[in-house]
């Protein structure tokens, strides 16, 4: 395409000048008008060689991938972060000291099945979990219950249901499970966590009320961890894009193997929990014990949680943290499947 | 990030969910459902946008008071999503990936008994991925002395054109092809991605995916006819 190369030698300075005042000098960003004026700019330029660009079925493919993962996720980390300003702008403190039991190895497993209460995915538990640690609850009782929520409750519990028609047995399996391995994280950050590996983005004090307070989180958690989301967003369209399936097959029959992959799998594509089961129910060359440790791992730990934990909670807590909840999320799954399934 | 480039983006992502919804292009990414999941986001989006585009206006600076802890760099990132909805704005999968994928008629297996088809419609519309539970976990007894109708779009394995449809459980990231071959004469230059209605009868004939080696039921054909694309892609 000879007569692009103005269009993407102009795309190229439209993005240099957008990245450039933004970050060297910290006073000196970008107003709004610049910003909506240079993606008009951007837009009108760069929409033909876009979709050129974008015209290869594989790059519709991922950028179909992208663009679904994001308006999936984007209304529940929206719950989230409406729930967390919630918590953060209008509970009072010391509600969590009433609520919450002082020990925390007793605090912990109620942390667990009060997961049970938030009806959304995995990327509203994120936020609202760390609003908690903000507020006051012990850590290790904001994780189980970070852990535990997109697993256990109710519109997951009846999707699985749904998706595992006359196999009840899974519903249990997943919940007992889940519940199983989210208190052992708990328990064990109670025992060797360490607080100088959280670092919580910190809300400003506001003078000017609980309303003001209100909408400063949502915008600031919003921008924060939905950028982190993106993160997640482009890692999981890649992979489902680019891994074939073909290098699945093989490692079905194998029930060593077949549990890690789908294992690993959870972790790669990285689907909201509410859904999970049906995409488990549909890979039926594995075994059933496989199948949940898709559902149990993917609520725990997936490429797309890990950008957000990293984000809410610090990196170094997400290099500990993430490896930890797949194990747990492995071995609860093939305890319960060795016991149950 | 100052103030006022915040509620840009947060404006740019609310506004381009809210159009997603109002030109009914998110049918292309997400389930139905999500509909009612999309807007109140949107419009939360926006109205965080306006609260913040005043307080820009009125002059307030944005949350760094000197702890490090700035607006997050990592905001611009969001605008990539903005690009893809607005600019790029890609269609739902089709034959590409359907052709590299396994066909998912395993997922409603453990079903015991299908209801009988009606006697006084003729053909009876059906979706690909019923056709293919009742052709292959009951051997199509539900589905003898029927004329059938199926809608779906056109793949090619290998020089064999086939039927499909693509089954989303949550959004299009997980979309998955229900598949079904042809038996009998086939209309030459049929395109790939072309949306066809299906009349025909059921044969016994099955075959097995490439890729996954899961059955692929077949369809004697009567009639095929090109039809737009419907407004869901996806089943």
């Amino acid at each position: 395409m000879p007569h692009n190369g103005a269009v993407s030698a102009d795309l190229a300075d439209t993005g240099t000048d957008s990245d450039a005042p933004a970050a060297p000098r910290p006073r000196r960003g970008l107003t709004s008008i610049e910003a909506l004026a240079l993606l008009l700019v951007f837009g009108l330029t760069a929409r033909p060689g876009l979709t050129e660009l974008f015209a290869a079925p594989a790059a519709q493919a991922w950028s179909a991938r992208f663009v679904a993962v994001c308006v999936q996720a984007f209304p529940f980390l929206v719950l989230g972060v409406a729930l967390s300003a919630a918590i953060s702008a209008f509970v009072p403190a010391d509600f969590f000291h009433k609520a919450v039991p002082k020990r925390t190895a007793l605090a912990v497993p109620v942390a667990g099945v009060a997961g049970a209460i938030l009806p959304a995915c995995e990327c509203a538990s994120v936020p609202v979990a760390g609003a908690l640690v903000r507020r006051g609850v012990a850590p290790a009782a904001a994780f189980t219950f970070m852990l535990a929520s997109p697993a256990i409750n109710p519109i997951v519990v009846v999707s699985t249901f749904v998706a595992f028609p006359g196999n009840p047995e899974m519903v249990g399996a997943r919940v007992a499970a889940s519940l199983l391995a989210a208190v052992t994280i708990g328990w064990l950050w109670a025992k060797l966590g360490k607080a100088e590996w959280l670092r919580l983005p910190r809300h400003r004090h506001h003078d000017d009320g609980k309303w003001a307070a209100f909408w400063a989180a949502i915008r600031h958690d919003f921008l924060h961890a939905g950028g982190y989301l993106v993160i997640g967003a482009a890692i999981a369209a890649s992979l489902n894009t680019l891994v074939p399936e073909t290098w699945l097959a093989p490692i079905a029959d194998h029930p060593v193997l077949g549990v890690l992959a789908l294992a690993v799998l959870a972790v790669l594509v990285s689907i909201c929990s509410e859904s999970d089961a049906f995409v488990a129910a549909s890979l039926t060359q594995f075994s059933p014990t496989a199948k949940l440790a898709f559902m149990v791992v993917g609520p725990f730990i997936d490429v797309k949680l890990a950008a957000m934990q990293a984000g809410t909670f610090g990196r170094r807590f997400a290099a500990r943290f993430a490896p930890a909840a797949f194990v747990a999320a492995v071995a609860a799954a093939v305890l319960m499947g060795a016991v149950w399934l | 990030m100052r103030l006022d480039a915040q509620a840009v983006i947060l404006l740019l992502v609310g506004g381009g969910m809210l159009r997603l919804a109002w030109t009914g292009a998110y049918l292309d990414y997400v389930k139905p459902y999500a509909f009612w999941l999309i807007v109140p986001a949107g419009v939360l989006l926006v109205a965080v946008a306006a609260i913040t585009g005043v307080q820009a206006w009125r002059g307030e600076r944005a949350g760094d008071d000197g702890h490090g802890h700035g607006e997050p760099k990592v905001a611009w990132l969001l605008l990539a999503p903005v690009v893809g909805m607005l600019l790029v704005a890609p269609g739902a999968l089709g034959s590409y990936e359907a052709e590299r994928t396994g066909t998912v008629v395993g997922a409603e297996e453990s079903r015991s008994s299908y209801p009988e088809l009606p006697d006084d419609v003729d053909p009876v519309p059906l979706t690909l991925l019923d056709y293919a539970a009742r052709a292959i976990f009951d051997e199509g007894q539900t589905l003898e002395g029927h004329r059938i109708q199926l809608r779906g779009f056109i793949l090619y394995e290998g020089d064999e054109p086939q039927l499909a449809r693509m089954v989303v459980s949550c959004c299009a990231a997980d979309a998955r092809p229900v598949k079904i071959g042809f038996e009998g004469d086939v209309p030459a230059g049929l395109e790939p991605d072309q949306w066809v209605e299906v009349v025909g009868e059921y044969t016994p004939r099955q075959g097995r995916d490439e890729i996954n080696g899961e059955l692929v039921p077949y369809i004697e054909v009567e009639s095929i006819t090109p039809i737009p694309a419907p407004e869901n892609e996806y089943q």
